[in-house]
């Protein structure tokens, strides 16, 4: 595990390691294809796509137009058929499983629909595991997911488990745990899909501001007054741009 | 991800699931502690005859006459006494033998002993005055045969202790007499207990003065021929020293040029300790054989526990992928939660072995010794199983594809 993680404090959105005019993602002819016995499933067909640093971007599309594939493979937990993926300047295509969790873990932070905390931890040791994994030292693990977690207003909130946190408190723990190492990249993936309405604009605000803080946001959603709320909407069909 | 935080997460783990984790150790539990209590017995036995062996003389040699040739015919094994009262005395030289502690020979003879209406047969052991340190033997009562004793050939005896029990019942026999072949002897003393060796109850016999029991018992004009003559080494340490002396000072006296015309045999209590550690062979088998299947089954028990935990925890094996975690790490963590498994019944075992060793130490004759080394082994047997058996579940833990595994449900 590598420590690249330099930044002390979250809250500090950084620039992007290489250089500002590197942009966060760049995907050129992305294909993927899903084989299942003999059939083929072209999941992605040819996707080029340039967000820059700051962007705040919606993917927009309806079930099966690509949507959950291209968030694999921004996300690093995918790498295309063919095509080229650079994330923040490094070429995602050529590396291996390893390498793949490690840049997941430096580069991208995940917001999931279904929060994916886990049950037993409390908050604060929830927003710490990506920095365990990041082998960031137990002592600065611990400042650095106290700040996450006061960034996202849950401060007073660290040893509460996730069973005794409302919806949108989750979300945001989870949100915490998708900033805490100071990631080029924040991917959610239908955010809101599992909140009402109040806590839905919790969340959604919260991403206004990390975008407004200088943060690189992608969502991906299939609501169109969620995807307003970005800066910029990509409209994906049958796994291309539309 | 360090260490500490792997078993931290493991031990959250089986913390969340306590009652599925005892279940699941149980097997190792129970196999753990037989293999404690297994290795109690044996070690309480070993320290048993150890024990014996020190009171009974442990660094003691057994001189004993060997084959005698007579008019150009060999005969059997012991067929003759060449060993002579001379030889044990030239065994007490300290400048020839400086590691022979003590020197006691030994005529022995079955005899009828009688009191009044009473009568024991017994055997009836003539030795000098140095039997009794030699033979690491102490006085119930009375004072044993002295040296005057011996020069004067007195009518004296000192009694084991069963054998005082036999003929006197309760009451003190220092003071009374028994009659041996028609001649009455004093008592003077009594043994104290020893118990047995493998072969006879050191408990009942009657000590008599060498010269007494030569002249009495034996009769005839060999009167200074002996059975047998034990030798003591000054210390455990130098029993093989005291048996070379030995066996120079009797080769030299005996003209004996070759080991094949020896007519004397040295041997040592080493023997018995084969013979006396007679633990319960067939409680020892059922433990080993307990122990060895609950272990197995104990490790299946694991290995299952661990693949359901695999197949539960498939979203958080997929989210700790996603948020970095490598397969190398995800397998350590499996591996890790499993060697807890294995530690949580290892050490609940060794509770329940030494709890089932004080508890068997009312029942059975046996000692049961603990030993802390053997504890640290078996703690370390089930730590091995634990990982042994997690192997595989935490393999398949490692290969998950991230995206499968959090799309599961």
């Amino acid at each position: 595990m590598g420590s690249a993680l330099t930044a002390d404090a979250p809250t500090q959105p950084s620039q992007p390691s290489p250089a500002r005019s590197t942009p966060v993602i760049e995907l050129a002819g992305v294909h993927k294809v899903y084989r299942t016995g003999s059939l083929e499933v072209e999941a992605l067909r040819g996707i080029s796509l340039t967000i820059s640093q700051g962007e705040y971007v919606a993917v927009m599309g309806p079930s099966g137009s690509g949507k959950s594939t291209l968030m694999h493979i921004l996300g690093c937990l995918d790498v295309p058929t063919s095509g080229m993926y650079w994330l923040a300047g490094e070429d995602v295509g050529v590396m291996d499983e390893i390498e793949l969790a490690e840049i997941r873990n430096r580069r991208v932070g995940f917001v999931f629909q279904q929060f994916n905390l886990l049950p037993s931890l409390t908050a604060l040791r929830n927003v710490e595991m990506p920095l365990a994994y990041g082998g960031v030292p137990r002592e600065r693990r611990r400042r650095q997911a106290t700040a996450a977690l006061e960034r996202v207003g849950l401060g007073d909130r660290l040893a509460h488990r996730p069973g005794e946190l409302s919806g949108g408190q989750q979300q945001r723990v989870a949100v915490a745990r998708a900033l805490v190492t100071d990631p080029a990249l924040l991917l959610a993936d239908e955010p809101t899909g599992n909140l009402d309405s109040s806590a839905s604009e919790e969340v959604l605000s919260l991403f206004g501001e990390l975008h407004r803080q200088g943060r690189t946001v992608v969502l991906i959603t299939h609501e169109a007054d969620i995807a307003r709320r970005a800066q910029r909407i990509v409209r994906l069909r049958d796994g291309a741009i539309a | 991800m360090t260490w500490a935080d792997l078993f931290h997460t493991g031990w959250d783990a089986i913390r969340t699931h306590k009652l599925r984790s005892m279940l699941t150790s149980l097997g190792i539990l129970i196999g753990i502690a037989a293999v404690v209590l297994t290795v109690g017995l044996g070690q309480g036995a070993q320290q048993k005859v150890s024990k014996q062996l020190a009171a009974l003389g442990g660094n003691l040699l057994i001189v004993t006459p060997g084959s005698s040739t007579s008019g150009g015919v060999r005969g059997g094994l012991g067929s003759a006494s060449t060993l002579t009262l001379a030889d044990a005395t030239a065994l007490t030289s300290k400048t020839a033998a400086p590691d022979v502690g003590g020197v006691a020979p030994v005529l022995q003879r079955s005899e009828s002993l009688v009191n009044g209406s009473t009568n024991w047969t017994t055997t009836v052991v003539g030795t000098t005055a140095s039997w009794l340190p030699v033979r690491g033997r102490t006085l119930a009562s009375g004072r044993f045969i002295s040296a005057a004793d011996e020069s004067s050939g007195a009518a004296v005896t000192v009694l084991a202790s069963d054998t005082a029990a036999e003929l006197f019942g309760p009451l003190d026999p220092v003071g009374q007499s028994v009659t041996i072949n028609g001649v009455p002897y004093q008592v003077i003393g009594v043994l104290t207990s020893a118990g047995s060796d493998s072969t006879t109850n050191l408990d009942d016999q009657a000590i008599l003065p060498f010269s007494t029991a030569s002249q009495r018992l034996v009769g005839g004009t060999d009167r200074t021929s002996v059975g047998t003559i034990y030798v003591k080494a000054v210390s455990d340490g130098r029993l093989s020293a005291a048996y070379q002396e030995t066996n120079a000072i009797l080769g030299y006296r005996h003209a004996i040029t070759s080991s094949s015309t020896s007519d004397f045999t040295i041997t040592t209590q080493q023997s018995l300790i084969s013979t006396t550690s007679s633990v319960d062979k067939t409680l020892t088998n059922l433990l080993i054989g307990i122990a060895a299947l609950s272990l197995l089954v104990g490790g299946i028990g694991v290995m299952n526990i661990m693949l359901v935990s695999v197949k539960e925890r498939t979203r958080e094996i997929g989210l700790r992928k996603a948020l970095g975690g490598t397969p190398a790490l995800i397998r350590r963590q499996f591996l890790s939660e499993a060697s807890m498994l294995g530690l949580t019944g290892g050490l609940l075992g060794v509770a329940l072995g030494v709890g089932g060793a004080v508890v068997l130490r009312h029942f059975i004759s046996n000692p049961i010794a603990i030993s802390v080394p053997w504890v640290l082994i078996a703690i370390g047997v089930a730590i091995t199983i634990g990982i042994g058996f997690g192997v595989y579940p935490a393999a398949r833990a490692a290969r998950l594809s991230p995206i499968d595994a959090l799309r599961s449900e």
